[in-house]
């Protein structure tokens, strides 16, 4: 694969220690997005973090994007910082439908927990290796992927449904509290 | 009788005279509770902070008695639901609700407690009145202030108007026969 010149350094550096983890480098304003396979994504991970060279140590976001058009159709996102050198980088794989899976980030970045939680619950994209797999915002028993584009805005369940669900919890025994 | 509805006579002057004071029980009960309105604040968003602003010096509720915000449903006798209140969130809500000893009163300040205000979207309840029944709705995005005092000076016009003895002295319902 060929690496733009203006690729950080980063890029030439995994493309040399990890062979094959490199699938495309783009840049928008300034920002660079490194593309690699979800099977390989944890790998590529843990070098730009402990790499002293690279020492992307800080994990700022971990959330997903969803293409109904392509194949695969959901592209998780890492993003990360390097506040030794002031460098930001973000990593992305892809998945798809039928098959949602990319490896979890807690074994490198235990704050990945929540952010990975947080982009199961929106998207329905799972994280392997993760140790506590819940929805984190929306109800344990909802049942859709809200931020999937074909989710409605306004949701799928009518008020009445939900003043009646709200008024059926609310009225659970203390013992059975989640 | 014409009005049974009579201020009664300041305390100061009662003993000073030694004597008594006619009033009906029903407006001494309301008089107390007019103006001692205490305030549940569900503060979920931005009105919580307007909220904020009703309670300190410069718009100060405690003029009119409600100054005392108690974070225990037990001891409140208004749910201020002040901001966005999502379905999930709905839960605790309608639980401080029941939680609340009676006569309890429910005030939706501002949009979005309203009526769900700019948020037409899944998580976000279209109005707290689907689940808990409402006194009175602020409007405004956050409301002033000064909505807020109208709001509290309105429930205690309210209550002025209430009859609680009607209710103390009401015969309790006939328990029905072969339940249990």
């Amino acid at each position: 694969m060929e690496i733009p010149e203006n690729a950080p350094a980063a890029a030439r550096r995994l493309a040399e220690a990890l062979p094959g983890a490199l699938l495309g480098a783009s840049e928008f304003r300034g920002q660079w997005c490194l593309d690699v396979p979800r099977e390989r994504a944890l790998e590529v991970l843990r070098l730009l973090k402990e790499e002293p060279d690279l020492d992307f140590g800080f994990l700022n976001d971990v959330t997903c994007t969803d293409h109904p058009d392509e194949d695969p159709r959901f592209r998780v996102v890492w993003v990360l910082t390097s506040h030794a050198r002031r460098e930001r980088l973000r990593v992305a794989a892809r998945c798809p439908e039928d098959d949602p899976v990319v490896p979890s980030a807690t074994p490198l970045w235990a704050g990945a927990d929540w952010l990975e939680r947080e982009a199961y619950d929106m998207f329905g994209v799972r994280f392997s290796g993760h140790p506590d797999l819940r929805r984190i915002l929306m109800p344990e028993d909802f049942d859709a992927w809200p931020l999937r584009k074909e989710f409605p805005m306004e949701g799928l369940r009518s008020d009445r449904d939900w003043a009646r669900w709200v008024i059926d919890r609310a009225r659970r025994p203390e013992g059975t509290l989640p | 009788m014409a009005d049974r509805r009579v201020t009664p006579v300041h305390v100061g002057e009662f003993q000073e005279e030694g004597g008594f004071v006619l009033s009906s029980v029903d407006s001494v009960i309301n008089w107390a509770r007019k103006n001692s309105i205490w305030p549940l604040p569900l503060g979920l968003s931005c009105c919580a902070i307007e909220f904020m602003a009703v309670a300190a010096s410069r718009f100060d509720m405690a003029r009119f008695g409600a100054e005392v915000a108690r974070f225990s449903p037990r001891q409140a006798d208004l749910m201020l639901v002040a901001g966005t209140l999502t379905y999930k969130m709905g839960e605790a809500c309608r639980r401080l609700y029941d939680q609340m000893a009676e006569p309890r009163w429910v005030v939706a300040m501002g949009a979005c407690a309203a009526s769900g205000g700019m948020f037409r979207s899944y998580p976000v309840m279209q109005g707290i009145d689907h689940i808990v029944p409402v006194d009175f709705y602020i409007p405004g995005c956050p409301p002033r202030p000064e909505a807020v005092l109208q709001a509290i000076l309105a429930l205690q016009k309210k209550i002025e108007a209430d009859r609680p003895t009607s209710q103390i002295l009401r015969a309790p319902a006939p328990v029905a026969a072969g339940r249990g």
